[in-house]
């Protein structure tokens, strides 16, 4: 069965950035059944090239993991005419990744953080929480339907 | 990727997660633990050793196992647990909620 995943890197210069970086695009259907296809790619794609830790490769799959699945459940709503875009632009320290669905976005500081005792027996809210945990910075657009994810290498 | 699913023979129920836990499978562990409860099974033990990573889906599928294992006054342990596994459920304070043990050896002896 041919993957509905568009891959496509490449090397060029980032705007904004000084030094040339790997331009890596990912565009994914709103389908939860290829989070882990899509994960498993961009991860790859992030990491070629460079000594990382398993650590940086753990936190990268399971933000990856979070934003994804965010943007499919709660920006597409798993509607299948939407796509979820995946932008990675790798440079030698820092690896930068945009997950941006169709949806009307969300305002993060209502996200509330989940680890109040009353709140652990919740089955759902951890994603935000551990994606800000697991990455040094994160930041999102003006509309709230992309997040930026940072991770330094080192 | 997926489950495997094994009676010890101390009568535990053994649940291994060969790859990833998330969004896309968890509806498949919860079936998986409930059919289980429903045979009667009320020692269950879920081991982490083949597992890669567990997204937040994966964590509150655990969740609403224990919450059902609770309900049918059965126990849950989780095992297997690598330093990235751990951080998770150290991170979102769920240690707090589970019995873990490093290895499915002592989890089973701990019944």
């Amino acid at each position: 069965m041919t993957s509905p995943l568009r891959l496509c890197v490449r090397r060029s210069a980032v705007t904004g950035s000084r030094e040339a970086a790997t331009l890596v695009t990912l565009r994914l259907p709103s389908d939860v059944n290829c989070i882990e296809e899509a994960v498993e790619l961009v991860t790859r794609h992030c990491l070629a090239g460079h000594e990382s830790t398993e650590s940086i490769r753990f936190r990268l799959r399971v933000v990856l993991s979070e934003a994804i699945s965010n943007a499919i459940v709660r920006g597409n709503c798993e509607d299948c005419n939407k796509w979820v875009d995946v932008r990675a632009e790798l440079g030698p320290d820092v690896i930068s990744v945009y997950v941006t669905d169709e949806g009307p976005g969300f305002d993060p500081s209502t996200i509330p953080e989940p680890i109040r005792p009353e709140q652990l027996d919740e089955a759902n809210g951890r994603g935000l929480f551990l994606i800000r945990k697991l990455v040094d910075a994160v930041q999102f657009n003006a509309q709230g339907n992309s997040i930026c994810m940072i991770l330094r290498r080192w | 990727m997926g489950f495997s699913e094994s009676k010890e023979s101390g009568g535990v129920t053994v649940v291994k997660v060969d790859g990833q836990l998330i969004i896309g499978n968890r509806q498949e562990l919860k079936d998986l633990v409930q059919g289980a409860l429903d045979r009667g099974d009320r020692r269950l033990l879920v081991d982490f050793s083949r597992t890669g990573y567990i997204d937040s889906s994966g964590l509150g599928a655990l969740v609403s196992i224990s919450k059902r294992i609770r309900e049918a006054g059965g126990e849950l342990r989780l095992s297997g647990l690598n330093d990235d596994l751990r951080s998770l459920f150290e991170l979102t304070k769920l240690d707090t909620l589970f019995a873990i043990t490093e290895t499915p050896e002592q989890a089973l002896s701990s019944f």
